[in-house]
């Protein structure tokens, strides 16, 4: 859709999408969850993929490991390449080599990752079967060190024990640890903490930090909650109805948003510096993807929106590594 | 205990333990010689807490520390096991007929999940409205008039009455959650992770709605959370819980800026904010400890950074470490 990209040059990509469309077929319409989208993730980086509810963070994050569903599918044109390797068009056999071994999933809830009536050891063991040819015991001790890697505490008896057995936290470990397995090149974790309490989400984020930084793992972290990715991403990409509205390191995202929908949400997290003061709300909610008006998305909630804004703005370099999609970039909200 | 005049509501030893009695397999087994005895969870233990009128306290803690438990006593839908709660300095165990249903209605209360709280089967006009019709508080003939105007102070079109919830947004829930809680005029709304579900920028609106409706029809709130900045935002005084006990309590820019219980402290490093230096994550280690089977003396020993013997032994009791902010850990001496 927009000829921009938003690689960091010089390095290859362990992911680069292009033009990523997944189209839901239903029978009210064509729903347009993700619709044009283009981004890099460079060795050992991290990418905070952030949106609401509806935005097509979590679809582009399965759109990788190629789990969309009929009716949605991933719409021809659309280009998903690891390490080099196109995945729109790969064999399924190809696809599931590739899902678990290069490229893993952390879910929101551990519970999607895990069989509750097998034993952590049999469930791991099998993990590391399915892609490598070694027996039992090596398996074993694979599952182990995987265990250890994420900070579990006496792993041997944890092994031995069911999902039910643990508790939410632990239980995110042990799902981080499925997909750390086959020290994979990409993880896409679809928010992963929102389901834990702070003290836990510290630890998982530490982990995750420490792994990509040792390890050279890329990741995408899906969230809706800016404040996580604000200390943990190198860069941020904020989507907004099917599309990437801004994208840029994570300082200047944060710092000097350009998109009047980042500058909305960075004014809805409450925090010290909004105490007694009302939170700048964005007006309204997220459109239905059915019926997108033409042009912008936001233009119905935007505080600066002018007639120009019916047709759709491309993503657009404003500053150095900075995108935005938006007739209007980086002026002031007059509200 | 900060504003002038006694406080609306004040919690004196509550304390709420769970039982669960020994089963048919069990009796079996004990018959045969095996010791299967009742499981006890103490899941709120001596708090104490008075909340002044039209003041907004916040209520902190990890999953299972009690804070909704305590939340439930307050509201009403649960009793305490001991200990004594006090509405108006009057006793609410020994108040009975219309004195107890006064104190019923003055608090309310409204539920995390939007979804789960409202009866999907009935419209809006009857979630809001009933119970002030019940209650006396409207005529039948009155009612339509009443939920609009009460739809209307949540921000919401009145003529949304007639929509079941399915035909709502999540945010839109949560309001009509708000309007059923207003409905009764109440003076006091425990909010339990009232703001947990929504989306960033709906969460926003929501909060802002209920700084106006404080503002507006001074409201009391006991605000349950586990999002610390949430608290900070709304918040005058903050409760810190933890494994059933109250353990830090202060005004809020002064619990912010100066926390003392070193879990206080653990909790307000981990709370991610928009700030986009890169940060190293430092972790408080382990997990909160089962109520079922708590670490004796402090319950936070396990976990802190700076336990020593006495923690193990002996129990930190609540104690005033600056006017207004009181604190239970052995540091303070």
């Amino acid at each position: 859709m927009s000829k921009a990209t938003t690689s960091t040059p010089s390095v290859t990509p362990t992911l680069s999408v292009r033009n990523l469309r997944t189209h839901f077929f239903t029978k009210e319409g064509v729903a347009k969850a993700v619709d044009g989208v283009d981004f890099d993730v460079a060795p050992g980086e991290i990418l905070g993929l952030v949106g609401e509810s509806g935005s097509g963070k979590t679809v582009t994050g399965f759109s990788i490991l190629g789990l969309i569903d009929p009716p949605g599918r991933i719409v021809e044109g659309s280009s998903i390449k690891v390490g080099g390797e196109e995945l729109t068009t790969a064999s399924p056999q190809r696809l599931r080599a590739i899902r678990g071994a290069e490229v893993a999933m952390i879910f929101q809830d551990p519970m999607m990752t895990l069989n509750p009536v097998l034993r952590v050891d049999t469930q791991m063991i099998e993990t590391v079967q399915a892609h490598l040819n070694v027996g039992r015991a090596e398996a074993l001790a694979r599952a182990r060190a995987a265990l250890v890697q994420v900070g579990i505490a006496s792993p041997d008896e944890r092994l031995r024990s069911y999902p039910h057995q643990f508790s939410g936290g632990m239980r995110q470990r042990v799902a981080i640890a499925i997909a750390l397995l086959h020290k994979p090149k990409l993880i896409v974790a679809d928010e992963p903490t929102t389901a834990l309490d702070v003290t836990i989400q510290g630890q998982i984020l530490y982990e995750a930090q420490r792994l990509c930084r040792d390890s050279g793992t890329s990741m995408i972290w899906v969230t809706h909650d800016l404040a996580v990715v604000a200390g943990l991403a190198d860069r941020i990409a904020v989507m907004y109805a099917g599309r990437i509205v801004e994208t840029g390191r994570t300082a200047d995202v944060i710092e000097r948003p350009l998109h009047p929908y980042t500058k909305g949400l960075i004014g809805s997290v409450p925090s010290q510096n909004t105490r007694g003061h009302k939170l700048t709300q964005i007006p309204g909610m997220t459109p239905s993807l059915l019926k997108l008006p033409p042009g912008c998305s936001f233009k119905a909630r935007c505080p600066i929106a002018i007639d120009k804004c019916n047709t759709m703005p491309d993503l657009v370099e404003h500053r150095p590594g900075h995108f935005a999609r938006c007739w209007r970039a980086g002026e002031a909200a007059a509200a | 205990m900060t504003a002038a005049g006694g406080p609306i509501l004040s919690l004196r030893s509550v304390t709420k333990r769970f039982t669960q009695k020994v089963d048919l397999a069990g009796k079996i087994a004990n018959s045969l010689g095996a010791k299967v005895r009742e499981t006890v969870v103490q899941a709120v233990s001596d708090v104490d807490l008075d909340i002044a009128e039209g003041e907004v306290v916040g209520l902190v803690g990890e999953s299972g520390c009690g804070k909704s438990t305590l939340g439930r006593i307050v509201a009403g839908i649960m009793p305490q096991t001991t200990g004594t709660m006090t509405w108006r300095g009057k006793d609410v165990g020994a108040m009975h007929g219309s004195e107890r249903r006064a104190w019923q209605l003055a608090v309310q209360m409204i539920f995390q999940d939007p979804y789960a709280s409202l009866n999907p089967r009935l419209r809006v006009s009857e979630i809001v409205g009933e119970a002030p019709r019940v209650h006396g508080l409207v005529s039948r003939g009155a009612q339509g008039k009443y939920v609009a105007d009460m739809l209307d102070q949540v921000g919401l079109d009145g003529a949304y009455a007639t929509r079941y919830p399915h035909q709502f947004s999540g945010g839109q829930r949560q309001r009509i959650g708000i309007a059923r809680a207003l409905a009764v005029k109440p003076s006091f709304i425990v909010c339990d992770e009232a703001v947990a579900a929504l989306d960033v920028s709906i969460q926003a609106q929501v909060l802002n709605l209920f700084m106006e409706l404080r503002q507006r029809l001074g409201l009391t709130y006991l605000f349950i959370s586990h999002n610390l900045a949430v608290v900070e935002h709304l918040s005058d005084r903050v409760a810190i819980m933890y494994l059933g006990r109250i353990v830090e309590v202060a005004r809020a820019e002064e619990l912010f800026a100066r926390p003392n219980h070193p879990y206080t402290q653990a909790l307000l490093a981990e709370v991610p904010t928009l700030d986009a230096a890169r940060r190293t994550y430092k972790p408080i280690s382990g997990e909160l400890p089962s109520p079922l089977d708590p670490p004796p003396g402090c319950a936070f020993h396990p976990r802190c950074p700076h336990a020593f013997d006495r923690c193990k032994a002996e129990r930190p009791a609540l104690k005033e470490v600056a006017p207004g902010h009181i604190s239970a850990c052995h540091l303070n001496g």
